[in-house]
C-alpha cells in the first residue's frame, strides 16, 4: 500500500505475503492439494460401495492398519465419509472458493490498492494453513480420524467407547475446525471492511460487480454464523475433556454408567447447524457471484436485473439464518418448530427462482462466447436448478420425514452446493487465471474437462435421488446386510464407474492449470474485453495493483452491447465496442444504465 | 510403501505430460466463433443425453422405489410428494432445456450483436409471484400433513410401545394390559434388565420386552423412543416413518398400520420389487428375498451402523391380541 519502496524477498514475496494477490494464489493451492485429498477418498469409498466384497490393492495401500486384504474397516469408511465431507465443505469450497476469490477481486474489482489490513490477510492464509496441517496430520493417528460425520453430532463424537475415530483424531479434528474458525473470521472481518471503505471514487454500492456483492454478504453471514460453531465445538471440547455435560445425559455405554447428567445432542445440533446451514450459502453465494460476472461477461450482455440479483443475495443470506431447523424435523424438537422452519425454508425457493430465472434471460438473445468460463457458469445455472428443486421436498418437514438422511439427501446437497459450488470455483479459476498467472489456460483441455465433469457430476448424483426413494440410508458401509436393497447393486457399480471417471477427469484439469503457469499463452490486459476494474490493472503484478492513480468508476459494471439506440437491436455500439469500461465516463447525454 | 509406489506412478505421469507438452503447442485459450459452434452443439447434445436419462430412468427406476405408503398417516405424505414432484419435474425439465438451448441458440458469431436488456420489472414480478403462489400450496398441504402425523395427543387409546436403541441393537417394550410404560433410565440397567426399567415402578410390572415388532393392523401406535449410547434414528421407511432416538430425553412418533405384512406382499409394487430382488439373488446364489416391514438405523452410529435392523410384523388385531397374550411380563422375567 506503501508508496516508498521496500525490498522484497523470497519470504516476504511468497511465503509471508501480505498482498492480496499471492495470498489468493496461496489460499487456491492449498484449497487444490486439500481438493485432491478430499476427491481422493470419495473414489476410495465409492469403491467400498460399488464392490463391497472386493479387495483392491489402491485400498491395501492407502488404509494401511485400517483394512484386511484390500478390503476396508466399517470405521475406516465412515471416517473417509467425513472428512471427505469435512475437507470438501471447509477446506475446498470455503476456503479454497472464498478464501481465493474475495481476496484476488475485492481490491481489484473496487479499486483498493490491497485489502484494509494486508497483515491480518496475511494471518488468516496462515491460519487456514494451520488448520489444513493439523487436519491432515489427524488422518494418521492410531485409530483412525474423526469419524462421526461432518456434522459430529455428540454423543458419537464424544465418546471414543462409541467409535474409535472419537479419540484423538477427534480432538485433531476440533483444534484444526477451530483454527479454521479464526482464519475465516478475520478474512471475513477484512472482505467487510474493504468493501466498505476502500472503494475509489464513483464506486458507489450500487454500481459493485455482483461478484463483490456476493463476497460481501458471505462475508457478513461468516461472521455472523461461524462463532456459533466455534462455541459448539468449545463447549464438545469441554464434555470431552473436562467432564462437563453440555451435550451428554444419561449415557451407559460399554457396560458402565457415564456421569453425564442433563446435557442434550440436540442442543448441540441447534448451534452447528446455525452455521451449518448458512454455511451452505457461504459455499454457493461465491460461486453464484462469479457465474453472474463470467455469465454477463461472456454473453455480452448486462445481467438481466441487477437489483433483483442483489435483493435475492441478501434476502437468501437474511433467510439463511433463521431455516437451520430443517436440519433437524426428526431430532426430536417441538414439531411447532418444524412447522417454522418448514416455512423458513420453502420461502428461500423464491430467491433462489429469481437467480436462476435471470440467469437464463441473461443467456437470451446473447451473443454467448462459449469459453471454459462460461460453460461452467451454464453448467452451475443447470445443477443448480436440479438440486434446488429437490430442495422442495426435503424443506417440507411432513415429506423430510420419510426422506430424511437417505441418499436422496445425498444427491440434493451435492448437486444445488457441491458441483454448484464447484463449478463456480472453476468457472473463476478459468475465467481469473489470466489475472491471475498472467497467461492463459488451454481451451480444448477445459471443454474436454467441462464436459467429462458435468456428465459424470449427473451420473453420479441422479441415480441418487432413486437409490434415497428407495429408502436406503446414506452413511452404510455396505447395503448388503438388507436383502430389500439388493436391486440398487447394479445402481452403485453405476455411479462408481462415473465417479472413477469424473475423478480421473479432474487430472486434465489439473495439467492445465500447472502446465498454463509455465507454458500457457501470454495473457493481454483485458481478453475477456470485460468492463470489470481488475482489468485495467497491468498484466504484470505489482504491489499496489494501480501504477499510477487508482482510476475513478463512472458507470455500473454491466454496460455490454450498449447501443447507440436502445430500441434497436442492430444500432451501433454507443462506445464503439461491445464492452465499456467501468472507468469510462458517460458520454453526453447518455443515460446510465 | 505401496502407497508411495502409487504417488511416485502419479508423479512419474504427471513428469511424462510435463515433458510432452514441451513440444506441443500449448496454444489456444480464448473461444472462437468456432468453438462457439462446437460447443454450441455439444450443449444440445448433452441435453438429449440428459432428457433421455431423466426419462429413462424416472420410468426404469420405478420399480426399484418404496411401495405405497403402509400407515394411513402416510397416504398424505404420497400425495403431497406426488404433487411436488410433479411441479418440480415440470420446473425441471422446462430450466434444463432453456437453460442447454439457449446456449446453442445464441451461441456467439464474430458479427452478431447482443440484446441490450437490463431489466423488466414484469417479468421479475412474474417469477418471483408465481413460485410465491405455488409455494403456498405446498407449505399448506404440508404443514397441514405435519400437524397430522406429528399429534398423537387427541387419538384415542392408542398402542404405546417403546423402541429402545443401544449399538447396535433394537429392542420393543409393549406397555402391556395398563397401556403405560414404566419408567427406564440407564441407572437401571442391569443383568437381563437390558432396557434399564425401573422396577420399582408398579406400571413395569406388565411390560413386555421383545426384540421384534408387533403390530395390529388399524390401530393407532404411539410410538416413544429412548437410546441408551449415542444417537440413533428409528427409521420405517414403509410407513413414513421417522424419528431420532435420542439418549436422555423421549421421543415419539405415531401412525396406523394400514396392510398387514401379509397383505403387503399380495402389493403389486410389492411383488414386483422383490421378483427383481430375487432375480439378482438366484444369480448371486442366494436364498429368495420375502417382504418384510423393517426398522433401520439412519443416524450414523458406528461401524455396524449400516447393519442395524429390526423386523416388523403387522397382523389382524385379533392375530396381535392373541400374540401379545403369549408374551411374558417383564415381572415375570425379571423375578425368575
Amino acid at each position: 500500500m506503501s508508496e516508498h519502496h521496500h525490498k522484497e524477498t523470497f519470504v516476504t514475496k511468497y511465503i509471508f505475503s501480505q498482498d492480496h494477490k499471492m495470498i489468493s494464489k496461496q489460499f487456491l493451492i492449498t484449497g487444490m492439494i486439500m481438493g485432491i485429498i478430499g476427491v481422493f477418498m470419495s473414489m476410495l469409498f465409492r469403491l467400498q460401495l460399488a464392490w463391497p466384497e472386493k479387495s483392491f490393492t489402491i485400498i491395501e495401500a492407502f488404509l494401511g492398519p485400517h483394512q484386511s486384504d484390500g478390503i476396508m474397516s466399517p470405521d475406516i469408511y465412515l471416517a473417509l465419509v467425513t472428512i471427505h465431507g469435512t475437507i470438501m465443505v471447509f477446506f475446498v469450497l470455503t476456503a479454497g472458493l472464498s478464501g481465493t476469490f474475495s481476496n484476488l477481486l475485492i481490491p481489484l474489482q473496487i479499486g483498493a490498492r490491497d485489502m484494509a489490513s494486508g497483515f491480518l490477510n496475511m494471518i488468516s492464509y496462515w491460519l487456514f494453513f494451520l488448520s489444513s496441517v493439523f487436519m491432515v496430520i489427524s488422518l494418521f493417528v492410531e485409530a483412525g480420524p474423526a469419524s462421526a460425520g461432518w456434522t459430529i453430532y455428540p454423543p458419537l463424537s464424544a465418546l471414543p467407547q462409541a467409535i474409535p475415530g472419537s479419540g484423538a483424531g477427534m480432538t485433531l479434528w476440533l483444534v484444526s475446525m477451530a483454527i479454521f474458525i479464526a482464519s475465516s473470521l478475520i478474512g471475513s472481518l477484512n472482505y467487510i471492511v474493504t468493501v466498505f471503505n476502500l472503494r475509489t471514487k464513483g464506486m458507489k454500492m450500487t454500481r459493485l460487480p455482483l461478484t463483490i456483492w456476493a463476497f460481501f454478504i458471505t462475508a457478513i453471514i461468516g461472521v455472523v454464523s461461524f462463532p456459533v460453531l466455534l462455541s459448539a465445538a468449545l463447549l464438545l471440547i469441554f464434555d470431552r475433556s473436562f467432564g462437563t455435560s453440555f451435550y451428554l445425559s444419561d449415557i451407559f455405554i460399554a457396560g458402565e454408567v457415564l456421569h453425564y447428567q442433563g446435557g442434550s445432542p440436540v442442543l448441540f445440533e441447534h448451534l452447528f447447524w446455525f452455521l451449518g446451514h448458512p454455511e451452505v450459502y457461504i459455499i454457493l453465494l461465491p460461486a453464484l457471484g462469479i457465474t453472474s460476472e463470467v455469465i454477463s461477461t461472456n454473453a455480452r450482455k448486462p445481467i438481466f436485473g441487477y437489483r433483483a440479483m442483489v435483493g435475492s443475495i441478501m434476502a437468501i443470506a437474511f433467510l439463511s439464518t433463521i431455516v437451520w431447523g430443517h436440519h433437524m424435523f426428526i431430532s426430536g424438537m417441538n414439531p411447532f418448530l418444524g412447522s417454522v422452519f418448514t416455512f423458513t425454508t420453502l420461502l428461500i425457493a423464491i430467491p433462489s427462482a429469481v437467480k436462476a430465472f435471470n440467469y437464463v434471460t441473461t443467456l437470451w438473445k446473447g451473443n454467448l462466447q462459449l469459453n471454459p468460463a462460461m460453460l461452467f457458469s451454464i453448467g452451475l445455472v443447470s445443477t443448480f436448478v436440479t438440486g434446488g428443486l429437490t430442495g422442495i421436498v426435503l424443506g417440507d418437514s411432513a415429506l423430510d420425514i420419510n426422506i430424511h438422511d437417505t441418499y436422496f439427501v445425498v444427491a440434493h446437497f451435492h448437486l444445488v452446493m457441491g458441483v454448484s459450488a464447484l463449478f463456480g470455483m472453476f468457472a473463476g479459476i478459468y475465467h481469473w487465471f489470466p489475472k491471475m498467472y498472467g497467461r492463459m489456460m488451454n481451451k480444448s483441455m477445459g471443454y474436454w474437462h467441462f464436459w467429462l465433469t458435468i456428465i459424470t457430476a449427473y451420473g453420479v448424483f441422479w441415480p441418487m435421488h432413486f437409490m434415497g426413494l428407495a429408502g436406503l440410508p446414506r452413511r452404510y458401509y455396505t447395503n448388503t446386510a438388507f436383502p430389500m436393497f439388493d436391486d440398487l447393486a447394479d445402481i452403485n457399480v453405476v455411479i462408481t464407474t462415473f465417479a472413477l471417471i469424473g475423478g480421473a477427469a479432474q487430472l486434465i484439469f489439473l495439467a492445465n492449470f500447472f502446465i498454463s503457469i509455465y507454458r500457457g499463452e501470454k495473457a493481454t490486459q483485458n481478453p475477456w474485453r470485460s468492463n470489470t476494474m481488475e482489468w485495467t490493472t497491468p498484466v504484470e503484478h505489482i504491489h499496489g495493483n494501480w501504477p499510477g492513480k487508482i482510476p475513478e468508476v463512472h458507470r455500473w459494471a454491466y454496460d455490454y452491447s450498449k447501443k447507440v439506440d436502445p430500441n434497436d437491436d442492430n444500432s451501433d455500439y454507443l462506445h464503439g465496442e461491445d464492452f465499456v469500461l467501468q472507468t469510462t465516463p458517460l458520454l453526453e447525454g447518455e443515460e446510465p444504465s | 510403501m505401496l502407497a508411495l509406489f502409487y504417488i511416485l506412478i502419479f508423479v512419474a505421469v504427471g513428469v511424462s505430460i510435463w515433458q510432452i507438452t514441451r513440444i506441443l503447442n500449448f496454444r489456444g485459450s480464448i473461444a472462437n466463433d468456432k468453438d462457439n459452434a462446437a460447443q454450441g452443439k455439444n450443449a444440445i447434445y448433452f441435453m438429449v443425453i440428459l432428457y433421455a436419462t431423466m426419462i429413462y430412468t424416472l420410468i426404469a427406476m420405478n420399480v426399484i422405489m418404496l411401495p405405497e405408503a403402509a400407515s394411513l398417516e402416510g397416504e398424505h405424505d404420497d400425495n403431497l410428494f406426488n404433487i411436488t414432484f410433479w411441479i418440480i419435474g415440470i420446473v425441471q425439465f422446462i430450466m434444463q432445456f432453456l437453460i442447454f438451448y439457449f446456449t446453442f441458440k445464441y451461441k456467439g458469431e464474430k458479427d452478431k450483436k447482443a440484446k441490450f436488456y437490463a431489466d423488466s420489472h414484469k417479468l421479475e414480478l412474474i417469477w418471483t409471484v408465481t413460485p410465491a403462489l405455488v409455494l403456498v400450496v405446498l407449505i399448506g398441504y404440508g404443514l397441514w400433513q405435519w400437524n397430522n402425523v406429528m399429534d398423537i395427543s387427541a387419538e384415542e387409546e392408542p398402542l404405546v410401545i417403546e423402541v429402545y436403541s443401544q449399538q447396535f441393537r433394537w429392542d420393543a417394550r409393549y406397555a402391556g394390559a395398563d397401556n403405560t410404560l414404566g419408567l427406564g433410565n440407564v441407572n437401571f440397567i442391569k443383568g437381563i434388565n437390558t432396557m434399564g426399567v425401573d422396577m420399582d415402578d408398579k406400571n413395569s410390572q406388565d411390560d413386555i420386552q421383545v426384540t421384534e415388532l408387533y403390530l395390529p393392523k388399524g390401530r393407532k401406535i404411539h410410538f416413544k423412543f429412548r437410546s441408551q449410547d449415542v444417537l440413533h434414528s428409528a427409521y420405517m421407511p414403509h410407513f413414513r416413518a421417522q424419528m431420532n432416538c435420542v439418549p436422555g430425553m423421549v421421543t415419539e412418533f405415531g401412525f396406523t398400520p394400514k396392510y398387514t405384512t401379509e397383505e403387503m406382499r399380495q402389493n403389486p409394487e410389492v411383488i414386483a420389487k422383490t421378483r427383481g430382488i430375487n432375480k439378482i439373488r438366484k444369480e448371486k446364489g442366494e436364498d429368495p428375498y420375502e417382504f418384510d416391514y423393517l426398522l433401520l438405523c439412519n443416524k450414523i452410529c458406528g461401524a455396524s451402523h449400516y447393519n442395524m435392523q429390526m423386523k416388523i410384523t403387522v397382523v389382524e388385531e385379533d392375530e396381535f391380541n392373541e400374540w401379545i397374550g403369549k408374551q411374558a411380563t417383564l415381572a415375570e422375567v425379571i423375578k425368575q
